[in-house]
C-alpha cells in the first residue's frame, strides 16, 4: 500500500485527480467522440473559472480577506469586454484575422484595465477598513456586489447583452467523430498562459516570494521588514484585473450576458477556491479543472445533478482533505 | 547609552491590560535573559518591542529613537531581527528561499551564509527542501539563521529551546554564544538551566512588571530570589 501511495505521490500527486476523473468518465460515457468534446470543454471551462478565482484565492490567502464582491469584477469584465466588442463589431464580422484579433486583444485589455482600477477603487474604500473583521467583510463586500449589480443594470439594462464572437474564434473542428469549439480551445490556451505566468511570478521573482511566504504568514514577513499592505494593493489589483479577464472569455463562452452574472458565479468561485485550497494557485487551478470537468461530465451523463454536481463535489474534496486539495500552508 | 530601552511600557490587548510597567536597560551586546512564569508577560514584551502589538507611546527607544508606534516592518529595518515561540518560518519555502528572503538586496553574503553553515550544518544539507518537512529542532535553526543571515544590531528570540531535544538545545546554546560576541541577544527563556549558562545580564517579568533586574551572576547566586521569582525548587 505504502508502495502505490509514493508513486502516485511521485507522479503527481492529487495532480492526477483531473485525470482519473477524465478516464473513470471515458468508461461511463463510453462514446469517445462525446467524451473528448465534453472532456475539452470541461477544461476550457475550468481555465475561465481558474482566471476568476486565482486573485481570490491569493487575496483570501494572502490578508484573510473575504471578498464577497470579487464576482463584481467578473461581471464587470463581461460587459465592458462585451460593449468594446459591439463597438467593434465590424472588426469582428471583418474575414481579416489581424482584425478579429486586434478587437478579441482591445476587449480583454479594456476588461482587464478596468478590473486593475476598480479593484484599486475596492481595496481601498470598501476592503481597507475592514481589515481584521470578517464579518463586516462579508456585509461590506456582499453590499458591494449589490451595488455593481445595480450599477450594471443602470448602464447597460436589465435584458440579456448578446456578446458577438470574434469571426477567426466562431465554429468547430472535427477530430475524429468529435466536434470542438475553437473558442474553448482558445480560451484553455489563454488560461494555460496566464498560468504559467502567475506560476513564474510567485515561483521566479522576488514579489512572487513575498506573496507566498505572506501567504503563510503575514506577521513574519512584516518582521522581515516587508509592507505587507502595499504588497496586497497589488495583489488585489492583479486579482480583479484577472477576474474581469476572465469574466470577459466567459462572456464570449456564454454569448449572452445578464448583471445577474456575477452573483451566479461567485459561488462557483468560493467552491474552487476552498476545493483548491486556500492561497494556492497550483490548488485553485486544480479545483476549477475539477469543477469544469466535473460540471460536463455530470451534465451530460445526470442532467438532473447538474446543478448539485459543485456542491457534491466540494463536499467529498473536504471531506477527504479538510484544507483543500493542495493549500499554500502545510 | 542603552541598545534598547523600556521605560515603564504598557500593552493592552482587546480589553485586556497585559503589560503594566515593563522597564528595562538593554546594554549593548551579550545575551540579556528575560525570565517569568507562563503568562508573566515575556512574548508580549518581545511583541511589543517589534510592534506587533502596539506599547505606550514613548515607552520603547532604540539607539535612542523611539519606536513606540511605528510600523513592524520600519522597526525590523532598523536593525532588529525577531525569532518568535513558533519559529515563524514559511514551511511551503524551501531552506534557501526562507533565507533569502530576510535578505536585504535578495542576494547572499557569502561569508555570512558560511558562517550559518558552521553553525548549522543542517541548512546546508536542507537548502533546497521545503522547510515543513524539517525536524523541530532544524526549523529552529532555520528562524535563528535567518535572523543572522543580514548584520543586525538586535534579535529577539523568543523559547527555542521549547519541545528540543538536549543534544539540539546544546548545538544552540553554542550557536547563541557565538552569535552574541557581535549582536546583542534578548532571550525569553523558561529553561533556567539554559539560560543561565548564557546570560550576562537578566530580568524576571511577573504579572506584566519588571519585578528583577541584575546580573545573572548575582541571580544564580541566590536561590532565595530564584524560588520566589521561578517558583524553582532547591
Amino acid at each position: 500500500m505504502t508502495n502505490i501511495s509514493d508513486l502516485v505521490t511521485r507522479a503527481g500527486g492529487v495532480f492526477l485527480l483531473p485525470v482519473a476523473v477524465a478516464i473513470v468518465a471515458f468508461f461511463l460515457i463510453g462514446v469517445p467522440s462525446s467524451w473528448l468534446t465534453l472532456t475539452i470543454a470541461g477544461l476550457a471551462m475550468g481555465m475561465m473559472i481558474f482566471l476568476m478565482a486565482s486573485g481570490l484565492s491569493l487575496v483570501f490567502g494572502l490578508m484573510d480577506v473575504l471578498n464577497f464582491g470579487h464576482s463584481a469584477f467578473v461581471s464587470f469584465g463581461a460587459f465592458v469586454a462585451a460593449s468594446v466588442l459591439a463597438w467593434l463589431s465590424g472588426w469582428l464580422g471583418s474575414p481579416s484575422v489581424i482584425l478579429n484579433s486586434l478587437a478579441l486583444i482591445l476587449a480583454i485589455a479594456a476588461a482587464v484595465v478596468f478590473g486593475l482600477g476598480a479593484g484599486w477603487f475596492f481595496e481601498r474604500v470598501i476592503v481597507k477598513p475592514v481589515y481584521h473583521d470578517h464579518l463586516r467583510q462579508i456585509l461590506i463586500t456582499m453590499g458591494a456586489l449589490i451595488v455593481a449589480e445595480q450599477m450594471i443594470l443602470a448602464i447597460w439594462g436589465g435584458a440579456p447583452v448578446s456578446v458577438p464572437r470574434p469571426h477567426f474564434l466562431e465554429g468547430s473542428i472535427i477530430i475524429g467523430d468529435a466536434s470542438v469549439e475553437i473558442y474553448r480551445i482558445f480560451a484553455f490556451c489563454l488560461g494555460a498562459a496566464v498560468y504559467v505566468a502567475l506560476h513564474v511570478l510567485l515561483n521566479r521573482t522576488r514579489i512572487g516570494l513575498l506573496i507566498r511566504a505572506g501567504v503563510e504568514n503575514r506577521e513574519m514577513v512584516e518582521a522581515l521588514g516587508f509592507r505587507i499592505d502595499r504588497l496586497f494593493i497589488g495583489v488585489f489589483m492583479l486579482g480583479s484585473g484577472l477576474a474581469a479577464m476572465g469574466g470577459a472569455m466567459w462572456a464570449g463562452y456564454e454569448t449572452l450576458i445578464t448583471p445577474a452574472l456575477g452573483a451566479e458565479m461567485m459561488i462557483i468561485v468560493f467552491i474552487v477556491v476552498i476545493i483548491g485550497g486556500l492561497g494556492s494557485i497550483q490548488g485553485t487551478l486544480l479545483g476549477a479543472i475539477m469543477v469544469g470537468l466535473f460540471a460536463n461530465y455530470v451534465g451530460f451523463l445526470a442532467p438532473k445533478m447538474a446543478l448539485a454536481s459543485n456542491m457534491i463535489l466540494m463536499m467529498v474534496i473536504l471531506l477527504w482533505r479538510p484544507s483543500g486539495l493542495a493549500p499554500a500552508v502545510k | 547609552m542603552s541598545l534598547l530601552s523600556l521605560k515603564q511600557m504598557k500593552t493592552d490587548i482587546g480589553q485586556y491590560h497585559v503589560l503594566h510597567d515593563v522597564t528595562l536597560e538593554l546594554p549593548e551586546g551579550g545575551v540579556f535573559v528575560l525570565l517569568g512564569r507562563n503568562g508573566a508577560g515575556k512574548t508580549t514584551t518581545l511583541r511589543s518591542i517589534m510592534g506587533l502589538w502596539q506599547p505606550s507611546p514613548g515607552s520603547v527607544t532604540f539607539r535612542g529613537q523611539d519606536i513606540a508606534g511605528m510600523h513592524t516592518s520600519d522597526i525590523a529595518r532598523l536593525g532588529i531581527a525577531y525569532v518568535p515561540e513558533n519559529m515563524g518560518i514559511f514551511g511551503g519555502l524551501t531552506v534557501e528561499e526562507n533565507l533569502v528572503l530576510a535578505t536585504k538586496a535578495g542576494k547572499f553574503d557569502q561569508t555570512r551564509l558560511n558562517r550559518i553553515y558552521e553553525l548549522f550544518p543542517a541548512m546546508e544539507k536542507f537548502w533546497t527542501k521545503q522547510a515543513w518537512s524539517l525536524s523541530g529542532g532544524q526549523k529552529q535553526m532555520l528562524a535563528v539563521s535567518r535572523a543572522i543571515i543580514e548584520p543586525r544590531d538586535l534579535i529577539l528570540i523568543d523559547e527555542p529551546t521549547k519541545g528540543l531535544a538536549p543534544s539540539i538545545i546544546h548545538a544552540m546554546g553554542e550557536a547563541f554564544r557565538e552569535i552574541s560576541v557581535d549582536t546583542t541577544i534578548l532571550l525569553v527563556e523558561q529553561n533556567f538551566n539554559f539560560a543561565k549558562s548564557l546570560g550576562r545580564d537578566m530580568a524576571v517579568i511577573d504579572d506584566g512588571r519588571v519585578v528583577h533586574a541584575g546580573t545573572m551572576t548575582d541571580f544564580i547566586a541566590n536561590q532565595e530570589l530564584q524560588d520566589s521569582l521561578l517558583g524553582l525548587s532547591a
